[in-house]
């Protein structure tokens, strides 16, 4: 029988893990002929939706996170619920629960991050603190430390931060991580799965706008970083002349090569030591099943087999860092790569993950990415921001 | 000047007539029946309907179903994959009613400046500099100033972006080169200048394209209407607003018409240099219609919003054809 996956895994590391797991699945199962459909993410997404419900739909495709993908597909019950397998084969023991939840919908698709499972993901990610070792001598273990650090950075002729917002996707992860030293992860996580009561107009919501508005008006970010590309934002930092970098663990190969030992990886500490880390992250697109599948046992095998203890060996001789839990001994732990995942343990035991802000909503990328913009810049004043994307939310939110 | 050719006076308008004089004489219908009487003569026959048949299906196909189809889309409420609720004109309401679309379409009529104005004024100076004097070596030129058209706006686009980078950007850089420092900007990231600044992308593309069709309009006005303007002694501002500019009317109109369509259909640009910010300052309509089309799942909207824009050019093109002709007359 032949299995089509439409899946986006099309770049180095992601490329190499999915062609080897599928060899490795057809060589155990040689009746499963895979038929595999790669795109770009930009192609997948926008082609996605009108294959899934068109008369030849593939048997599984990632359909990624959040109410304006996997939810309309759920609403249009154009997805398996999969939760029968996940008792099956025992899928809540891979994962931490955050990751679980960003697969989940209820049967209407009204409610986000509870009811049926309807995918797995492969590969985790985590948005954090890069730093360069020549320039901070000791990592700082307290927030008032980051922005003490900060501070002596800016009068010694630096640029404490390096950021880039031309592409107005970046300043949600540089909010997010901010917002994760005022909020608790739960409180995110409720409002970004549009929990009863939840509210975008809180006080650590505030909060974390002045801090990072604050910071901006000291000039610890790139100067005229609204004009600033995301990639020449980052190419800065490997020059060594800034301290600090926000940004995503999918830099890691790139800045890795540019410096080589003298970067290094960990998350923006909390307000005082010792608490729990909390960190802006998420995990790859999800593998799910349509509801036009002839083979759902077949594909739910699929998934199973590209997601279990194997397949987080395979992700890491790949160079990709696992979301599910990794077998002991496999994880690297030197270098740069070593401080990430160590870090990504660390919050996965501490349930520290916070999810991207943008699942929200279906518009809630373009609301939030441009009030962000218009925030940093001194356009709005934090309540201002607070208030004006809470408006934007609970339109959507009455709508339920 | 020797290419010039003295303007003749039988132009082909005129041939037409002619032609259709000669047509009295009342020639055998071959196909058309034998009631003669019943139709005046060179009137379209039914039978001609059937040899624009074939064309007329690729349109119907590919243009008119599909408008049709967007027109009936824009007036529902619809995410691309459940069952859309009737949503009547509202779709269209939002556009004229909510602010953030509204903006937009501010936005294209601002862009109008930079992607017609500015290109067909540049190429208007540079055509009245040709019409004066002879210019050597001016193919080359021209082939230089148009290049710009040849190149894939993504590309454009891309390369714009990296030289308006605040800080190792060419033009920031130049400015610092020439002692300007003072005057380097943000470009694409400042609140007021990144709608000027995509704008003048435009005008660096489109000027090669008005500059290539108002010089070969002013190879074509008789030279013997600026001998005469010379013999009654006009300089050459009075000789460019006497003879060139009136000359090039209809050039003008192409020029314009063509330019306009491409900034209010304009979506690349904003696409690959800043997305539509910093906040929502460069958002235009065409790129509202791609990001509720693809993006946020509002199918309706986008269409409206796409309809509202084909309506826009169309109204803007009639009336810039109606200007240059009624000038003409």
């Amino acid at each position: 029988m032949t299995l089509t996956v439409w899946d986006q895994e099309v770049r180095g590391g992601q490329a190499a893990q999915i062609r080897e797991l599928n060899k490795q699945f057809q060589e155990k199962y040689p009746n499963v002929t895979i038929k595999r459909v790669a795109k770009s993410f930009e192609d997948l997404n926008t082609t996605l939706k009108l294959a899934v419900s068109g008369p030849r739909a593939p048997d599984v495709v990632q359909a990624n996170q959040g109410r304006p993908v996997m939810g309309q597909l759920v609403r249009a019950r154009l997805l398996r619920p999969l939760t029968d397998y996940e008792q099956v084969y025992g899928w809540d023991d891979r994962y931490s629960k955050l990751l679980l939840d960003l697969n989940k919908f209820s049967p209407d698709a009204k409610q986000f991050g509870v009811g049926d499972l309807y995918g797995l993901s492969q590969m985790g990610e985590i948005v954090g603190l890069f730093y360069n070792k020549r320039l901070v001598r000791t990592v700082p273990e307290t927030l008032e430390q980051f922005e003490q650090q900060l501070a002596a950075a800016k009068r010694a002729g630096q640029t404490p931060i390096e950021f880039g917002n031309l592409d107005k996707w970046p300043g949600i992860h540089e909010y997010e991580t901010v917002l994760g030293r005022y909020a608790t992860p739960q409180q995110v996580s409720d409002f970004v799965f549009a929990a009863d009561g939840a509210s975008f107009d809180a006080p650590e919501f505030t909060d974390a706008a002045r801090a990072i508005q604050g910071w901006a008006k000291s000039g610890y970010f790139t100067e005229d970083f609204n004009g600033v590309g995301y990639d020449p934002a980052w190419q800065r930092f490997t020059r060594g002349q800034s301290p600090y970098l926000i940004a995503g663990t999918w830099l890691v190969a790139d800045l890795a090569r540019a410096m080589g030992d003298d970067v290094g990886f960990t998350i923006l500490p909390a307000r005082s030591a010792g608490e729990d880390p909390v960190a802006l992250g998420g995990e790859g697109l999800p593998f799910t099943i349509t509801t036009a599948s002839k083979n759902p046992d077949v594909a739910a095998a699929y998934i199973d087999f590209i997601t279990d203890a194997n397949a987080a060996r395979v992700l890491v001789e790949t160079d990709n860092l696992p979301a599910m839990t990794v077998p002991d001994g496999v994880a690297p732990t030197d270098g740069l790569i070593g401080d990430v995942f160590s870090a990504w343990r660390e919050l996965n035991a501490a349930n520290g993950i916070i999810p991207y802000l943008d699942y929200a909503t279906p518009t809630f990328y373009d609301d939030i990415s441009a009030a962000i913009q218009e925030l940093l810049a001194g356009k709005q004043s934090p309540e201002e921001f607070t208030q004006g994307v809470e408006a934007k939310y609970s339109e959507f939110a009455g709508s339920l | 000047m020797s290419a010039i050719e003295p303007a003749t006076t039988s132009s082909p308008a005129s041939a037409v007539a002619a032609g259709v004089a000669g047509a009295e004489a009342r020639p055998d219908w071959p196909l058309g029946g034998t009631r003669k009487e019943a139709r005046p003569p060179g009137e379209p026959r039914r039978v001609g309907y059937l040899y624009v048949l074939p064309a007329f299906l690729i349109l119907a196909g590919f243009i008119l179903y599909p408008l049709g189809h967007a027109v009936y889309l824009s007036l529902w409420h619809w995410d691309g994959l459940t069952v859309g609720t009737w949503a009547g004109l509202s779709n269209y309401g939002d556009v004229v009613s909510d602010p953030a679309l509204r903006a937009a379409f501010g936005h294209a009529l601002l862009l109008l400046v930079f992607y017609a104005l500015l290109p067909v004024a540049i190429g208007l100076l540079i055509a009245g500099l040709v019409a004066r004097a002879q210019v050597r070596g001016l193919a080359f030129f021209r082939t230089v100033i148009f290049l710009p058209q040849v190149i894939a706006m993504v590309v454009v686009a891309v390369m714009w972006r990296m030289i308006y980078d605040p800080e190792n950007g060419a033009l920031n850089e130049l400015l610092r080169a020439v002692g300007l420092g003072s005057l380097t900007q943000s470009w694409l990231g400042d609140f007021n200048l990144a709608l000027p600044s995509v704008g003048g992308i435009a005008t660096w593309v489109y000027y090669g394209l008005a500059m290539v069709l108002l010089t070969a309009g002013v190879q074509k006005i008789p030279q013997s209407l600026y001998d005469a303007a010379r013999v009654d002694g006009a300089g050459p501002v009075r000789e460019f607003f006497a003879v060139t500019l009136p000359g090039l009317r209809g050039e003008i109109a192409v020029a314009l018409t063509l330019t306009t369509i491409f900034a209010l259909r304009n979506f690349d640009l904003v696409y690959i240099t800043t997305k539509g910010g910093p906040g929502n300052q460069t958002s235009v309509p065409a790129f509202e219609v791609y990001d509720r089309a693809f993006q946020s799942g509002q199918v309706g909207s986008a269409a409206a919003i796409g309809i509202s824009l084909a309506l826009v050019i169309f109204l803007i093109s009639v009336l810039i054809n109606r200007v240059a002709e009624r000038g003409a007359r």
